[in-house]
């Protein structure tokens, strides 16, 4: 088996994670920017955070001859304070060109709140001006179908932007469809005891089709686990889904949504 | 699948997740003190169940769900609980 791990946390994971999903048949692993669990009190942290993602991390990868891709942004949790995501907003760019950044994420809303709006336009302005993919987090429970009404709307409304160049992460049962309608990519992210998980996402790929969804963990410093997607495809497997419909969706679908930028290269398996 | 290879699949753990709903159900009516509007939507969420509905989990994330479509003013709490006061009873 061979799959790519699009949705990860890795600075906040152990070496021994990346034993386990290099052995599992990962590919490659990418990283979006997210919250720490503590809110940053400047933007100087951020700016560390960046170096993290796109120099250190790549080389902790790289012991397991694992390629690291990582996302930029300032995570929705951190967008009430408008000021410190404006300076946030302004490092990215710097960062850009670095070889491993694959675009802006992911960015998104968490509380629903104006705030978090506004931060929200000013990403996927900063997306549609580098033009950069875009991944989207939407906000967590009871917030999660506004939430996803609301980010759908910026995006469409932004006329730069392709919807084919968006995925909207952490898709549910009452999510998914709005965001396929959308002609966006939709994530399924597999989860202990929210968002989804492993029957849950192989139910909605029965329902919706296997077209624009990719899975992931999304593993952090929470309760996560860095192999529910080969987990996820045990799953598939179980059902009698054969070794071709798994790799679409664990393999080739995430590499034709991040191919569309030109510096996700990873070597054929 | 057939139907009967989805039981054969999957009952046990829905049997197990099914009798772990009903203990915390008598959990929460032993304990002291008041529900508040997560129970209310909870058991709101436990007629879906027995609905002639195809769409059972999407219909429960719906009833979890808030139904406003306005950004709120300001986010004071970076949580969420579950839930939503508003929803539907």
């Amino acid at each position: 088996m061979r799959y790519i791990e699009p949705h990860a946390h890795m600075v906040s994971r152990v070496m021994d994670d990346y034993t386990k999903m290099t052995l599992a048949g990962c590919a490659a692993v990418c990283e979006p920017a997210f919250w720490a669990g503590f809110d940053r009190s400047s933007a100087d942290g951020f700016h560390d955070y960046f170096c993290q993602l796109t120099e250190h991390e790549p080389k902790r990868a790289a012991k397991f001859g694992l390629p690291h891709f990582s996302w930029l942004c300032i995570n929705p949790k951190e967008s009430e304070d408008v000021k410190l995501a404006e300076d946030v907003i302004a490092l990215i760019p710097k960062f850009l060109d670095r070889p491993n950044v694959l675009g802006i994420g992911e960015i998104g809303l968490n509380k629903n709140s104006r705030n978090e709006l506004r931060v929200l336009e000013m990403h996927v302005d900063l997306a549609a001006r580098h033009k950069q993919l875009i991944l989207v987090h939407t906000p967590h429970l009871e917030d999660k179908l506004k939430g996803t009404r609301l980010i759908l709307d910026v995006i469409k409304n932004h006329k730069s932007i392709h919807p084919g160049r968006v995925i909207i992460d952490h898709v549910e049962e009452h999510t998914v469809k709005l965001v396929l309608d959308a002609g966006m990519w939709a994530g399924m992210t597999l989860y202990p005891e929210s968002k989804c998980s492993p029957p849950r996402a192989v139910d909605m790929l029965e329902v919706y089709g296997n077209e624009r969804v990719w899975m992931n963990c999304a593993c952090d410093w929470g309760v996560s686990d860095p192999l529910a997607v080969p987990k996820t495809a045990l799953e598939m497997k179980k059902r009698g889904h054969t070794a071709e419909a798994i790799d679409k969706v664990i393999y080739q679908n995430p590499i034709k949504f991040l191919g569309q930028c030109p510096k996700f290269k990873i070597a054929e398996r | 699948m057939t139907r009967q290879q989805v039981l054969d699949l999957y009952f046990m753990d829905a049997r197990s997740k099914l009798i772990d709903l009903a203990a915390f159900l008598d959990r929460v009516d032993r304990a002291d003190g008041n529900e508040d509007f997560r129970m209310t939507a909870l058991r709101t969420t436990l007629k879906e169940l027995t609905s002639a509905s195809k769409e059972k989990a999407k219909q429960v994330l719906l009833t979890l769900s808030d139904p406003t479509i306005e950004p709120i003013a300001a986010a004071t709490t970076k949580a969420a609980c579950g839930a939503h006061p508003g929803a539907p009873t």
